[in-house]
Protein backbone atom coordinates (compact mmCIF):
# COMPACT_ATOMS: atom_id res chain seq x y z
CA UNK A 1 0.00 0.00 0.00
CA UNK A 2 2.63 2.53 0.61
CA UNK A 3 4.35 1.70 -2.86
CA UNK A 4 0.85 2.86 -4.11
CA UNK A 5 0.52 5.83 -1.82
CA UNK A 6 4.35 7.08 -2.93
CA UNK A 7 2.88 7.01 -7.09
CA UNK A 8 0.09 8.91 -5.74
CA UNK A 9 1.93 11.34 -4.44
CA UNK A 10 4.06 12.01 -7.55
CA UNK A 11 0.83 12.25 -9.70
CA UNK A 12 -1.69 14.15 -7.69
CA UNK A 13 -4.35 15.82 -11.05
CA UNK A 14 -6.63 17.94 -9.90
CA UNK A 15 -10.09 19.08 -10.20
CA UNK A 16 -11.20 22.84 -9.46
CA UNK A 17 -14.41 23.06 -7.93
CA UNK A 18 -15.80 26.49 -7.57
CA UNK A 19 -18.60 26.74 -4.73
CA UNK A 20 -19.61 30.49 -4.88
CA UNK A 21 -16.53 32.32 -4.71
CA UNK A 22 -16.06 35.45 -4.76
CA UNK A 23 -13.22 34.37 -7.61
CA UNK A 24 -10.26 35.96 -6.19
CA UNK A 25 -9.30 32.43 -4.95
CA UNK A 26 -10.35 31.31 -8.24
CA UNK A 27 -7.38 33.94 -9.89
CA UNK A 28 -4.61 32.69 -7.59
CA UNK A 29 -5.26 28.93 -8.59
CA UNK A 30 -4.79 29.91 -12.18
CA UNK A 31 -2.02 31.94 -11.28
CA UNK A 32 -0.52 28.60 -9.56
CA UNK A 33 -0.44 26.92 -13.09
CA UNK A 34 1.00 29.39 -14.69
CA UNK A 35 5.26 28.53 -16.16
CA UNK A 36 6.00 30.63 -13.54
CA UNK A 37 5.19 27.84 -10.35
CA UNK A 38 5.82 25.36 -12.92
CA UNK A 39 3.42 22.68 -10.75
CA UNK A 40 4.25 19.92 -13.50
CA UNK A 41 7.41 19.88 -11.62
CA UNK A 42 5.71 17.64 -9.00
CA UNK A 43 3.63 15.68 -11.36
CA UNK A 44 0.68 18.24 -10.27
CA UNK A 45 -1.87 18.31 -13.35
CA UNK A 46 -5.14 20.58 -13.82
CA UNK A 47 -7.81 18.02 -15.60
CA UNK A 48 -11.12 18.77 -16.62
CA UNK A 49 -13.19 15.99 -15.78
CA UNK A 50 -14.14 15.12 -12.00
CA UNK A 51 -13.72 11.33 -12.75
CA UNK A 52 -9.64 11.85 -13.90
CA UNK A 53 -9.25 14.18 -10.28
CA UNK A 54 -7.46 12.61 -7.25
CA UNK A 55 -7.47 16.19 -5.66
CA UNK A 56 -10.11 18.59 -4.88
CA UNK A 57 -9.68 22.06 -4.70
CA UNK A 58 -12.81 23.71 -3.54
CA UNK A 59 -12.96 27.65 -3.03
CA UNK A 60 -15.73 29.34 -1.68
CA UNK A 61 -17.92 29.69 1.41
CA UNK A 62 -20.46 26.63 1.93
CA UNK A 63 -23.85 27.63 1.79
CA UNK A 64 -26.88 25.49 1.87
CA UNK A 65 -27.32 25.99 -1.62
CA UNK A 66 -24.22 25.03 -3.03
CA UNK A 67 -23.29 22.60 -0.11
CA UNK A 68 -25.41 19.71 -1.86
CA UNK A 69 -23.88 20.28 -5.30
CA UNK A 70 -20.02 19.71 -3.91
CA UNK A 71 -21.31 16.66 -2.11
CA UNK A 72 -22.47 15.27 -5.38
CA UNK A 73 -19.26 16.53 -7.09
CA UNK A 74 -17.46 14.32 -4.11
CA UNK A 75 -19.52 11.51 -4.89
CA UNK A 76 -18.67 11.46 -8.34
CA UNK A 77 -14.80 11.48 -8.52
CA UNK A 78 -13.21 8.27 -8.23
CA UNK A 79 -11.43 7.51 -4.80
CA UNK A 80 -8.93 7.92 -3.64
CA UNK A 81 -9.60 11.37 -3.67
CA UNK A 82 -8.19 13.79 -1.20
CA UNK A 83 -9.85 17.71 -0.49
CA UNK A 84 -7.95 20.66 -0.04
CA UNK A 85 -9.83 23.85 0.85
CA UNK A 86 -8.58 26.95 -0.40
CA UNK A 87 -8.95 30.56 0.89
CA UNK A 88 -10.32 32.29 4.20
CA UNK A 89 -13.96 31.38 3.01
CA UNK A 90 -13.53 27.80 2.82
CA UNK A 91 -11.37 27.11 5.75
CA UNK A 92 -13.11 29.36 8.49
CA UNK A 93 -16.47 31.29 6.57
CA UNK A 94 -14.73 34.47 6.73
CA UNK A 95 -16.95 37.54 6.93
CA UNK A 96 -19.82 35.36 6.15
CA UNK A 97 -19.99 33.49 9.57
CA UNK A 98 -22.91 35.19 10.54
CA UNK A 99 -25.03 34.67 7.33
CA UNK A 100 -28.12 33.38 7.30
CA UNK A 101 -27.45 30.35 4.64
CA UNK A 102 -24.39 29.11 6.00
CA UNK A 103 -23.64 25.41 6.12
CA UNK A 104 -22.30 25.77 10.13
CA UNK A 105 -19.93 22.07 9.58
CA UNK A 106 -18.60 21.49 6.85
CA UNK A 107 -16.64 18.73 7.50
CA UNK A 108 -20.24 17.16 7.36
CA UNK A 109 -20.75 17.79 3.93
CA UNK A 110 -17.50 16.02 2.67
CA UNK A 111 -13.99 15.44 4.76
CA UNK A 112 -11.78 18.28 4.11
CA UNK A 113 -7.86 17.12 4.46
CA UNK A 114 -6.15 20.09 4.17
CA UNK A 115 -6.79 23.75 4.61
CA UNK A 116 -5.27 27.04 3.07
CA UNK A 117 -5.87 30.18 4.53
CA UNK A 118 -5.77 33.73 2.74
CA UNK A 119 -8.07 35.83 1.28
CA UNK A 120 -6.87 35.05 -1.38
CA UNK A 121 -3.92 32.75 -0.40
CA UNK A 122 -0.77 33.50 -2.68
CA UNK A 123 -0.13 30.25 -4.61
CA UNK A 124 3.31 29.56 -2.53
CA UNK A 125 0.43 29.10 0.01
CA UNK A 126 -1.17 26.62 -1.88
CA UNK A 127 1.96 24.02 -3.16
CA UNK A 128 2.93 24.28 0.07
CA UNK A 129 -0.38 22.53 1.18
CA UNK A 130 -0.61 20.02 -1.55
CA UNK A 131 3.39 19.60 -0.54
CA UNK A 132 2.21 19.01 3.09
CA UNK A 133 -0.59 16.50 1.26
CA UNK A 134 1.96 14.75 -0.26
CA UNK A 135 4.33 14.36 2.81
CA UNK A 136 0.76 12.68 4.35
CA UNK A 137 0.88 10.46 1.60
CA UNK A 138 4.71 9.60 2.12
CA UNK A 139 4.42 8.86 5.81
CA UNK B 1 12.45 -17.66 -39.73
CA UNK B 2 11.12 -18.42 -36.83
CA UNK B 3 7.10 -18.51 -36.79
CA UNK B 4 6.33 -20.67 -34.21
CA UNK B 5 3.05 -19.91 -31.30
CA UNK B 6 5.61 -19.27 -29.18
CA UNK B 7 8.06 -17.06 -30.82
CA UNK B 8 4.34 -14.86 -31.88
CA UNK B 9 3.45 -15.20 -28.16
CA UNK B 10 6.69 -13.63 -27.59
CA UNK B 11 6.70 -11.05 -29.83
CA UNK B 12 3.19 -10.02 -28.84
CA UNK B 13 3.66 -10.05 -25.36
CA UNK B 14 7.30 -8.77 -24.53
CA UNK B 15 9.86 -7.49 -27.65
CA UNK B 16 8.35 -5.49 -30.37
CA UNK B 17 4.82 -5.88 -28.77
CA UNK B 18 3.00 -5.09 -25.23
CA UNK B 19 5.99 -4.31 -23.24
CA UNK B 20 8.77 -2.81 -25.16
CA UNK B 21 6.06 -0.33 -26.78
CA UNK B 22 4.68 0.44 -23.69
CA UNK B 23 7.52 0.88 -21.69
CA UNK B 24 9.26 3.57 -24.86
CA UNK B 25 5.90 5.14 -25.06
CA UNK B 26 5.90 6.21 -21.69
CA UNK B 27 9.18 7.43 -22.02
CA UNK B 28 8.34 9.22 -25.05
CA UNK B 29 5.25 10.68 -23.39
CA UNK B 30 8.09 12.24 -21.24
CA UNK B 31 9.62 13.32 -24.12
CA UNK B 32 6.94 15.15 -24.96
CA UNK B 33 6.19 16.26 -21.98
CA UNK B 34 9.40 18.14 -20.68
CA UNK B 35 10.12 19.16 -24.09
CA UNK B 36 6.84 20.66 -24.20
CA UNK B 37 7.97 22.45 -20.89
CA UNK B 38 11.33 23.83 -22.09
CA UNK B 39 9.45 25.24 -24.98
CA UNK B 40 7.67 27.16 -22.35
CA UNK B 41 10.19 27.95 -20.36
CA UNK B 42 9.07 25.62 -17.47
CA UNK B 43 11.30 22.81 -15.58
CA UNK B 44 8.82 20.24 -16.65
CA UNK B 45 8.13 16.92 -14.75
CA UNK B 46 10.74 14.16 -13.64
CA UNK B 47 11.48 11.21 -16.04
CA UNK B 48 9.15 8.84 -13.71
CA UNK B 49 6.16 10.95 -14.20
CA UNK B 50 3.99 8.95 -16.77
CA UNK B 51 5.55 5.73 -15.33
CA UNK B 52 3.63 7.13 -11.66
CA UNK B 53 0.34 8.57 -13.77
CA UNK B 54 -0.02 5.06 -15.06
CA UNK B 55 -0.01 3.27 -11.82
CA UNK B 56 -1.60 5.71 -10.12
CA UNK B 57 -4.95 5.07 -12.62
CA UNK B 58 -4.42 1.22 -12.00
CA UNK B 59 -5.40 1.62 -8.53
CA UNK B 60 -8.02 4.36 -8.52
CA UNK B 61 -11.86 3.51 -8.45
CA UNK B 62 -13.83 2.25 -11.82
CA UNK B 63 -17.07 4.16 -11.86
CA UNK B 64 -18.94 3.13 -14.88
CA UNK B 65 -21.88 6.01 -15.66
CA UNK B 66 -25.84 4.71 -14.46
CA UNK B 67 -27.01 5.57 -18.23
CA UNK B 68 -24.42 4.50 -20.84
CA UNK B 69 -23.80 1.39 -22.74
CA UNK B 70 -22.28 -1.06 -19.82
CA UNK B 71 -20.22 -3.48 -22.04
CA UNK B 72 -19.15 -1.24 -24.59
CA UNK B 73 -17.90 1.28 -22.04
CA UNK B 74 -15.74 -1.35 -20.80
CA UNK B 75 -14.79 -3.25 -24.36
CA UNK B 76 -13.68 0.08 -25.79
CA UNK B 77 -10.28 1.06 -24.48
CA UNK B 78 -9.29 -2.94 -23.80
CA UNK B 79 -9.53 -3.88 -28.13
CA UNK B 80 -7.80 -0.34 -28.76
CA UNK B 81 -5.05 -1.46 -26.69
CA UNK B 82 -4.72 -4.72 -28.36
CA UNK B 83 -5.05 -3.02 -31.70
CA UNK B 84 -2.35 -0.86 -31.07
CA UNK B 85 -0.45 -3.44 -29.39
CA UNK B 86 -0.62 -5.09 -32.87
CA UNK B 87 0.01 -2.44 -34.90
CA UNK B 88 3.41 -2.47 -32.99
CA UNK B 89 4.25 -5.42 -33.20
CA UNK B 90 3.52 -5.86 -36.79
CA UNK B 91 5.80 -3.02 -37.16
CA UNK B 92 8.36 -4.25 -35.25
CA UNK B 93 8.85 -7.24 -36.55
CA UNK B 94 9.72 -5.84 -39.61
CA UNK B 95 12.00 -3.10 -38.38
CA UNK B 96 13.49 -5.37 -36.50
CA UNK B 97 14.47 -8.40 -38.74
CA UNK B 98 17.59 -9.37 -36.55
CA UNK B 99 14.38 -11.13 -33.97
CA UNK B 100 14.24 -13.41 -36.72
CA UNK B 101 9.67 -13.56 -36.41
CA UNK B 102 8.60 -13.86 -40.23
CA UNK B 103 6.28 -11.54 -41.17
CA UNK B 104 3.81 -14.00 -43.22
CA UNK B 105 0.28 -12.26 -41.64
CA UNK B 106 0.35 -8.34 -41.57
CA UNK B 107 0.41 -6.58 -44.52
CA UNK B 108 -0.03 -2.56 -44.73
CA UNK B 109 -3.48 -2.92 -44.98
CA UNK B 110 -4.22 -4.71 -42.02
CA UNK B 111 -2.00 -2.12 -40.17
CA UNK B 112 -4.43 0.50 -41.77
CA UNK B 113 -7.32 -1.37 -40.87
CA UNK B 114 -5.96 -1.96 -37.21
CA UNK B 115 -5.40 2.22 -37.15
CA UNK B 116 -9.39 2.67 -38.08
CA UNK B 117 -10.24 0.09 -35.36
CA UNK B 118 -8.29 2.20 -32.80
CA UNK B 119 -10.53 5.22 -33.96
CA UNK B 120 -13.32 3.58 -34.23
CA UNK B 121 -13.12 2.10 -30.58
CA UNK B 122 -12.53 6.14 -29.30
CA UNK B 123 -16.04 6.72 -31.53
CA UNK B 124 -17.75 3.81 -29.94
CA UNK B 125 -16.13 4.35 -26.04
CA UNK B 126 -17.26 8.01 -26.14
CA UNK B 127 -20.48 7.39 -27.39
CA UNK B 128 -21.39 4.48 -24.90
CA UNK B 129 -20.71 6.47 -21.75
CA UNK B 130 -23.88 8.79 -21.99
CA UNK B 131 -22.66 11.72 -21.58
CA UNK B 132 -23.15 15.03 -23.70
CA UNK B 133 -19.43 16.07 -24.01
CA UNK B 134 -18.63 12.39 -25.16
CA UNK B 135 -20.50 11.91 -27.75
CA UNK B 136 -19.79 15.59 -29.13
CA UNK B 137 -15.99 14.26 -28.64
CA UNK B 138 -16.91 10.96 -30.51
CA UNK B 139 -18.75 12.83 -33.22
CA UNK B 140 -15.92 14.98 -33.81
CA UNK B 141 -13.46 11.89 -34.09
CA UNK B 142 -15.32 10.53 -36.73
CA UNK B 143 -15.18 13.57 -38.91
CA UNK B 144 -11.39 13.84 -38.13
CA UNK B 145 -11.18 10.15 -39.15
CA UNK B 146 -12.92 11.18 -42.65
CA UNK B 147 -10.34 13.69 -43.05
CA UNK B 148 -7.26 11.95 -42.52
CA UNK B 149 -7.96 8.72 -43.73
CA UNK B 150 -7.73 9.92 -47.41
CA UNK B 151 -4.69 11.06 -47.53
CA UNK B 152 -3.06 8.38 -45.21
CA UNK B 153 -4.04 5.72 -47.40
CA UNK B 154 -2.49 7.63 -50.48
CA UNK B 155 0.60 8.63 -48.55
CA UNK B 156 1.12 4.53 -48.20
CA UNK B 157 0.18 3.51 -51.61
CA UNK B 158 3.04 5.92 -52.70
CA UNK B 159 5.27 3.27 -50.67
CA UNK B 160 3.39 0.35 -51.58
CA UNK B 161 3.59 2.08 -55.71
CA UNK B 162 7.68 2.49 -55.36
CA UNK B 163 8.32 -1.06 -53.95
CA UNK B 164 7.00 -2.46 -56.97
CA UNK B 165 3.10 -2.67 -56.25
CA UNK B 166 3.26 -4.48 -52.90
CA UNK B 167 1.76 -4.39 -50.07
CA UNK B 168 4.31 -6.42 -47.91
CA UNK B 169 5.89 -4.28 -45.47
CA UNK B 170 9.12 -5.98 -45.62
CA UNK B 171 9.16 -6.07 -49.17
CA UNK B 172 9.02 -2.40 -48.91
CA UNK B 173 11.59 -2.34 -46.13
CA UNK B 174 13.55 -4.90 -48.80
CA UNK B 175 13.39 -2.22 -51.60
CA UNK B 176 14.54 0.77 -49.75
CA UNK B 177 17.47 -1.31 -48.32
CA UNK B 178 18.72 -2.36 -51.97
CA UNK B 179 17.63 1.44 -53.67
CA UNK B 180 17.98 3.67 -50.98
CA UNK B 181 15.04 5.74 -48.62
CA UNK B 182 11.83 6.21 -50.70
CA UNK B 183 12.50 9.78 -49.16
CA UNK B 184 15.23 11.07 -51.04
CA UNK B 185 12.73 10.83 -54.49
CA UNK B 186 10.20 13.70 -55.06
CA UNK B 187 7.21 11.83 -54.66
CA UNK B 188 8.51 10.02 -51.49
CA UNK B 189 9.32 13.50 -49.54
CA UNK B 190 6.05 14.99 -50.59
CA UNK B 191 4.42 11.71 -48.99
CA UNK B 192 6.59 11.86 -45.98
CA UNK B 193 5.68 15.49 -45.00
CA UNK B 194 1.59 14.52 -45.71
CA UNK B 195 2.02 11.00 -43.59
CA UNK B 196 3.66 13.22 -40.80
CA UNK B 197 0.90 15.73 -40.29
CA UNK B 198 -1.88 12.42 -40.88
CA UNK B 199 -0.50 11.03 -37.73
CA UNK B 200 -0.56 14.37 -35.89
CA UNK B 201 -4.22 13.57 -36.97
CA UNK B 202 -4.51 10.51 -36.11
CA UNK B 203 -2.98 10.72 -32.76
CA UNK B 204 -5.25 13.49 -31.89
CA UNK B 205 -2.22 15.77 -31.50
CA UNK B 206 -2.80 19.72 -31.56
CA UNK B 207 -3.32 21.14 -33.75
CA UNK B 208 -5.95 18.41 -34.48
CA UNK B 209 -7.02 17.98 -30.83
CA UNK B 210 -10.45 18.46 -31.75
CA UNK B 211 -11.93 15.36 -30.71
CA UNK B 212 -10.50 15.87 -27.25
CA UNK B 213 -10.30 19.39 -26.72
CA UNK B 214 -9.19 19.70 -22.95
CA UNK B 215 -10.71 23.37 -22.43
CA UNK B 216 -13.72 23.13 -24.74
CA UNK B 217 -14.99 19.50 -24.38
CA UNK B 218 -13.17 18.05 -21.13
CA UNK B 219 -11.30 15.57 -23.29
CA UNK B 220 -14.35 14.28 -25.10
CA UNK B 221 -14.51 10.49 -25.50
CA UNK B 222 -12.75 9.84 -22.58
CA UNK B 223 -14.26 12.61 -20.12
CA UNK B 224 -16.21 9.58 -18.12
CA UNK B 225 -13.46 7.27 -18.05
CA UNK B 226 -11.87 6.63 -14.55
CA UNK B 227 -9.40 4.81 -13.11
CA UNK B 228 -7.51 0.95 -14.70
CA UNK B 229 -9.57 2.20 -18.01
CA UNK B 230 -8.35 5.65 -18.12
CA UNK B 231 -4.90 3.99 -17.92
CA UNK B 232 -5.63 1.76 -20.87
CA UNK B 233 -6.74 4.38 -22.72
CA UNK B 234 -3.75 6.21 -21.65
CA UNK B 235 -1.25 4.00 -22.31
CA UNK B 236 -2.46 2.82 -25.78
CA UNK B 237 -2.22 6.67 -26.76
CA UNK B 238 1.46 6.48 -25.47
CA UNK B 239 2.03 3.45 -27.21
CA UNK B 240 0.73 5.28 -30.90
CA UNK B 241 3.86 7.54 -29.89
CA UNK B 242 5.87 4.06 -30.87
CA UNK B 243 3.82 2.39 -33.48
CA UNK B 244 3.35 5.37 -35.65
CA UNK B 245 6.70 6.85 -36.21
CA UNK B 246 7.86 3.27 -36.71
CA UNK B 247 5.31 3.09 -39.24
CA UNK B 248 6.72 5.92 -41.31
CA UNK B 249 10.07 4.93 -40.69
CA UNK B 250 9.59 1.37 -42.03
CA UNK B 251 7.63 3.35 -45.41
CA UNK B 252 10.01 6.06 -45.98
CA UNK B 253 13.01 6.09 -44.14
CA UNK B 254 14.19 2.45 -44.83
CA UNK B 255 14.40 0.96 -41.40
CA UNK B 256 16.82 0.85 -38.65
CA UNK B 257 20.28 -1.01 -38.95
CA UNK B 258 21.92 -2.53 -36.14
CA UNK B 259 25.67 -2.48 -37.78
CA UNK B 260 27.91 0.14 -35.30
CA UNK B 261 26.67 3.78 -35.84
CA UNK B 262 24.03 3.08 -37.63
CA UNK B 263 22.15 2.58 -34.33
CA UNK B 264 22.67 6.18 -33.66
CA UNK B 265 21.12 6.95 -37.45
CA UNK B 266 18.68 4.83 -36.52
CA UNK B 267 17.95 6.35 -33.08
CA UNK B 268 18.42 9.92 -35.01
CA UNK B 269 15.65 8.73 -37.58
CA UNK B 270 12.88 7.94 -34.29
CA UNK B 271 13.82 10.99 -32.08
CA UNK B 272 13.79 13.48 -35.28
CA UNK B 273 10.35 12.39 -35.90
CA UNK B 274 9.05 12.72 -32.62
CA UNK B 275 10.67 16.16 -31.83
CA UNK B 276 9.04 17.36 -35.18
CA UNK B 277 5.80 16.34 -34.03
CA UNK B 278 6.35 17.55 -30.35
CA UNK B 279 7.21 20.80 -31.84
CA UNK B 280 4.58 21.22 -33.68
CA UNK B 281 2.22 19.77 -31.66
CA UNK B 282 3.62 22.85 -29.21
CA UNK B 283 3.86 26.21 -31.50
CA UNK B 284 -0.24 25.25 -33.37
CA UNK B 285 -3.35 26.52 -31.44
CA UNK B 286 -6.30 23.84 -31.69
CA UNK B 287 -8.30 24.27 -35.34
CA UNK B 288 -11.99 24.33 -36.15
CA UNK B 289 -13.22 20.48 -37.66
CA UNK B 290 -14.30 22.82 -40.76
CA UNK B 291 -10.59 24.15 -40.65
CA UNK B 292 -9.13 21.04 -40.38
CA UNK B 293 -11.35 19.24 -43.35
CA UNK B 294 -10.45 21.98 -45.37
CA UNK B 295 -7.19 21.21 -44.46
CA UNK B 296 -6.71 17.12 -45.15
CA UNK B 297 -9.20 17.75 -48.42
CA UNK B 298 -8.15 20.56 -50.19
CA UNK B 299 -4.48 20.68 -49.31
CA UNK B 300 -3.16 17.91 -48.21
CA UNK B 301 -4.83 15.14 -49.92
CA UNK B 302 -4.36 16.97 -53.63
CA UNK B 303 -0.83 16.82 -52.40
CA UNK B 304 -0.78 12.81 -51.52
CA UNK B 305 -2.45 12.15 -55.13
CA UNK B 306 0.31 14.10 -56.71
CA UNK B 307 2.79 12.53 -54.71
CA UNK B 308 1.00 8.72 -55.90
CA UNK B 309 1.43 10.45 -59.81
CA UNK B 310 4.45 11.18 -59.55
CA UNK B 311 5.46 7.52 -58.00
CA UNK B 312 3.36 6.28 -60.53
CA UNK B 313 5.72 8.36 -63.49
CA UNK B 314 8.82 6.95 -61.48
CA UNK B 315 10.11 10.18 -60.37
Amino acid sequence: MGWYKRRLAKSLWVFHVSGSPCNNCDIEILDLLTPKYDVERFGIKLVGSVRHADVLLVTGVFNQKIAPRIKRIYEQAPKPIFVVAIGTCTSGTCCFKDSYNIVPDREAVIPIDVYVPGCPPKPEAMIEAVAKLIGVLNG
Amino acid sequence: MKASIGWLLFAILIFPGLFFTGVLGLIVGWLDRKVSARVQYRVGPPFSQNFNDFFKLLGKETIIVRNGIHSLFVIAPLVALGSTVLIATLVGITLFQWLGVANDFGDLIVIMYLMMVFSVMVILGGSASGNVYSSLGAGREIKLLLADELAFILVCLVAVIKAGYTFRLDAILATQQAQGMFIASPSGAIAFIVGLLCLQAKMTLPPFHISEAETEIVEGPLMEYSGPLLGFWKLSQAMLWVALPFLLIALFLGGFTVEGYGILWSLLKYVGIVVVMILIKNTNPRIRIDTALHFFWKILTPLAFLATILAVLGV
